[in-house]
C-alpha cells in the first residue's frame, strides 16, 4: 500500500502531505472515504467538474482538495441521486501508473465456490466492463477446502501478461487477498487498481491502490474486531434505527410505505405497487410472526419518512392468527398517531375474524382482499 | 406419489427441545408428519412430549428408528455441523430451517456433501410439504414451518426462493380448488442445497406433478439456468414469478441471498429470461394461481 493516513478535516489533510514530503513524496492523491464505488467518475455537489479524487503537487492543494471534499456530498454512480456526505478522505503518496491491473477474490453462486477473478483493464470504469463482458474477466476457481493453490495464482499472473519475477509477486499478492477472504469471512475482497511499483528487477513489488471488502453480515458474531469497525454515519440513520428493533428496513424514494411479513412478500408488494403506477417508499420485512411489538416499531419507523404519504400493511398469517396481528395492527395505528391512509391486506389463519376486528376498531383503515387490490387503493389514497 | 418426501417417511428432528423446534415438531405432528425421533446432544434417554424418543446423534436415531429424513432447527452456530452429521449418519434428505449461516460455512458444507448421498433443502427455508387427503390436508408430510391448512392434496409442485411469498402462492391455488404435489421452499441464502432447477427435474419425473410453478426474486442467476432447462427438457407447464422488479441495486432485501450487484441477477433479467423460454410470469402476485391454473 502507498504511504498516507486518513484525515477527517483539511488542515489534517495538509499535515498527513507534509509529512509525506519529508519521506520524499512530490506527488499526492486525495480520496474521499465513502462506502460506495465509482468515486473518480463521480461529482461533488455544487462544484460538477471535481470528483471524489484529486491529485496533488503540494499540501496546499492537498489542504484545498480535502476542504472541496468534507461535509461535502459526493454522487457516484453507485450511491443514491442525492450522494454521500464525505466525512474522511485518505492522503497518500500518487504511484506513477504505468498499468493498472483489476483483482478480485468473490463468491460464485453458480458453482457455490470462491472465485479469483483478474483483468489487466483494472482502474476506472472496470465495474461497466466487468458487467458488460464478465468473460472477459480471467477466472480461478478455488476449493475451499484447499484454497488457493499456488500454481494457480501464478496461472492468473501469467495470464495478466506478467514474466519473469513479476509472476511469483502477483501470485503471493493474490495468495494475501485469498486468505483476507477466508479469515475475515468476506463476501468480496476487491483490489483495483493495483500496479507495479517500478524499481530494479529485483525490488519489484505490487501496489495495491485502492480496495473494497464486503463482510458477510451472517459471520459478524464470529468477528467482533470486524465488528467494531461499522461505520454507522455511512448507513441510513433510520435503517440502523429499524435494525435496533430487528426490522429489515430499507429506504426508497417513492411515497406508499409497506409493511409486510416475509421478504419475498415484501419485494412482491413493492412489486404491485408500481405495477399500478405507485412508488414504494420502502422495502419493511416485520418479521414471519408479525409480533405486536415489532408491528408497533414498524409503524414508528415508517412514519420517520416524511415523504409517505399512504401505509399498505401486507401480512400472511401462516402459524400465526391474524386476529392477533390485526389486534397489533390496530392498536400500533391508534398509538402512532397515523395521519395518512392505512390500507391493510390480510390473510391466512382467522383472516375473516383479523379484518372485521380491523374495520371495527379504526374508522379510517381500508381493507383489501388481494396484494393487487391493496396496492391499487394504496395508490389511489396516496395520490387524493 | 410426490417429491422428496410423503407420509410414510419417517422424520428425525435436530433441535426439537429449542422453544422454536418443539412449537413446530408439535404442529408437523398435528399435521400427520411421521416423526420418529428428535436429537438433542446430552438430553439422549428422555422423551419429547413423552412420546418421541430423544438421541444424542443422528447416527443413534437412526439406528434406533429408521430414520431417513431430518429437520433441523439447530441455531447458526452449530447448524453446519448439524447438516453434515445428517449426511454422515446415512440420511436421504435434511431440511435445515435455520436462518443465519455464514456463507463460508455452506460453502465447506455444500463441497463436503459432494461425498454424501444426502440432499440438503435450505438453509433459511419454510421447508418442504407433501399435502395429505385429511381436512386442512392433514395425513401428509409437513418437514419445517410451512402453515399445514394451506395446503390442499393436487398437481401442482410449488418451488420457491421465498417463505410468506409461497404461502401466499400455495393458498391461492388451494382457494380456486385446486392443489399441490408437494411445495418445496429451497431459501433464501446465496449458497444453498438442492437448487431451483434441482427440484424442477425431480417434478418433471413425478407423475403426481401435472403443473409447476416456480417463485424466483432477485440474487444470483439460478432462475436463468433453470428457464434454459425447462424451455429444453421440461415436459410440463411451467409458470413463474420473480419478486423484486423495485429492489434498488446493490442492496439485500432480507434473504441474505437477495441482493443485485449486476445486471443478470435483477428482476428484470430473470423475467426476461422466463418469457425468453416461453415460460409465462405471473404480472402480479395475486395472479400465481391463475398464471399456473389457465396451463393445465
Amino acid at each position: 500500500m502507498p504511504a498516507g493516513d486518513v484525515a477527517e478535516n483539511p488542515a489534517g489533510a495538509r499535515t498527513i502531505a507534509e509529512r509525506l514530503l519529508q519521506s520524499d513524496v512530490r506527488r499526492f492523491v486525495v480520496k474521499a472515504q465513502i462506502h460506495a464505488g465509482g468515486r473518480a467518475l463521480g461529482s461533488l455537489a455544487g462544484r460538477p467538474n471535481k470528483s471524489g479524487i484529486a491529485f496533488c503537487c503540494t499540501p496546499e492543494e492537498v489542504e484545498r482538495a480535502a476542504n472541496e471534499m468534507l461535509g461535502n456530498t459526493l454522487g457516484t454512480e453507485q450511491t443514491r441521486p442525492e450522494g454521500r456526505r464525505v466525512a474522511k478522505v485518505l492522503v497518500e503518496a500518487a504511484i506513477p501508473v504505468r498499468h493498472e491491473f483489476y483483482a478480485a477474490v468473490a463468491l460464485d453462486r453458480t458453482r457455490d465456490c470462491p472465485v479469483l477473478l483478474a483483468s489487466a483493464a483494472g482502474g476506472v470504469g472496470i465495474e461497466t466492463a466487468v458487467t458488460a463482458s464478465p468473460d472477459r474477466l480471467i477466472k480461478e476457481w478455488i476449493d475451499p477446502l484447499v484454497g488457493l493453490r499456488q500454481f494457480q495464482a501464478r496461472r492468473v499472473a501469467a495470464a495478466l501478461g506478467l514474466t519473469g519475477s513479476s509472476i511469483f509477486t502477483a501470485a503471493d499478492f493474490f495468495h494475501s487477498m485469498w486468505r483476507t477472504w477466508w479469515e475475515c469471512e468476506a463476501l468480496i475482497v476487491e483490489i483495483n487498481p493495483f500496479v507495479q511499483n517500478p524499481g530494479p528487477a529485483t525490488q519489484q513489488s505490487i501496489v495495491a491502490l485502492d480496495a473494497r471488502i464486503a463482510i458477510d453480515d451472517n459471520a459478524l458474531f464470529k468477528h467482533p474486531e470486524l465488528a467494531s469497525l461499522r461505520d454507522v454515519a455511512e448507513e441510513e440513520p433510520i435503517e440502523t434505527e429499524a435494525r435496533k428493533h430487528g426490522l429489515d428496513y430499507i429506504k426508497l424514494d417513492g411515497n406508499i410505505a409497506c409493511m409486510v411479513n416475509g421478504a419475498g412478500l415484501a419485494m412482491a408488494t413493492m412489486d404491485a405497487i408500481k405495477n399500478c403506477g405507485g412508488k414504494p417508499a420502502n422495502f419493511l420485512d416485520v418479521g414471519g410472526g408479525a409480533s405486536q411489538e415489532q408491528v408497533a416499531a414498524a409503524f414508528k419507523t415508517i412514519l420517520t419518512d416524511t415523504n409517505v404519504r399512504a401505509i399498505l400493511v401486507n401480512i400472511f398469517g401462516g402459524i400465526t392468527d391474524c386476529a392477533v396481528v390485526a389486534r397489533g395492527v390496530a392498536a400500533a395505528i391508534n398509538q402512532s398517531g397515523v395521519k395518512v391512509p392505512v390500507v391493510v391486506r390480510i390473510e391466512g389463519n382467522n383472516a375473516t375474524m383479523g379484518r372485521t376486528m380491523l374495520v371495527e376498531a379504526l374508522a379510517k383503515v381500508m381493507v383489501a382482499h388481494s396484494i393487487e387490490e391493496a396496492a391499487r387503493m394504496a395508490v389511489q389514497a396516496a395520490a387524493g | 406419489m410426490a417429491i422428496l418426501v410423503d407420509p410414510a417417511t419417517k422424520v428425525l428432528i435436530q433441535g426439537i427441545t429449542g422453544t422454536f423446534g418443539a412449537c413446530h415438531t408439535r404442529l408437523s405432528l398435528e399435521y400427520g408428519t411421521n416423526i420418529v425421533a428428535g436429537v438433542t446432544p446430552g438430553k439422549g434417554g428422555q422423551f419429547f412430549d413423552n412420546r418421541i424418543p430423544i438421541f444424542d446423534s443422528v447416527a443413534e436415531a437412526v439406528g434406533a428408528t429408521g430414520a431417513t429424513a431430518s429437520c433441523i432447527f439447530v441455531p447458526r452456530a452449530n447448524a453446519a455441523d448439524a447438516v453434515l452429521e445428517a449426511a454422515d449418519a446415512g440420511l436421504q434428505l435434511a431440511v435445515c430451517i435455520t436462518e443465519g449461516i455464514p456463507v463460508h460455512e455452506m460453502l465447506v458444507v455444500k463441497r463436503e456433501l459432494s461425498r454424501y448421498q444426502m440432499k440438503l433443502v435450505g438453509p433459511n427455508c419454510p421447508g418442504i410439504v407433501t399435502p395429505g387427503p385429511g381436512p386442512d390436508s392433514r395425513g401428509g408430510c409437513r418437514i419445517g414451518i410451512a402453515p399445514g391448512y394451506i395446503h390442499r392434496q393436487g398437481h401442482v409442485g410449488v418451488v420457491s426462493r421465498s417463505g410468506t411469498l409461497t404461502y401466499e402462492a400455495v393458498w391461492q391455488i388451494t382457494r380456486r380448488g385446486a392443489g399441490q404435489s408437494t411445495c418445496v421452499g429451497i431459501g433464501g441464502d446465496p449458497v444453498c442445497g438442492l437448487s431451483l432447477l434441482d427440484v424442477v427435474r425431480l417434478f418433471n419425473e413425478d407423475p403426481d406433478t401435472h403443473g409447476i410453478v416456480i417463485i424466483g426474486e432477485i440474487g444470483g442467476s439460478a432462475e436463468q439456468e433453470t428457464a434454459e432447462w425447462i424451455h429444453k427438457h421440461c415436459k410440463k407447464p411451467v409458470a413463474a414469478f420473480v419478486a423484486g422488479t423495485t429492489a434498488p441495486a446493490g442492496r439485500r432485501l432480507g434473504h441474505a441471498g437477495a441482493i443485485a450487484n449486476s445486471a443478470p441477477e435483477t428482476a428484470a433479467a430473470k423475467i426476461a429470461a422466463f418469457r425468453d423460454c416461453k415460460i409465462p410470469v405471473a404480472e402480479s402476485p395475486s395472479a400465481i394461481a391463475d398464471t399456473i391454473l389457465k396451463l393445465l
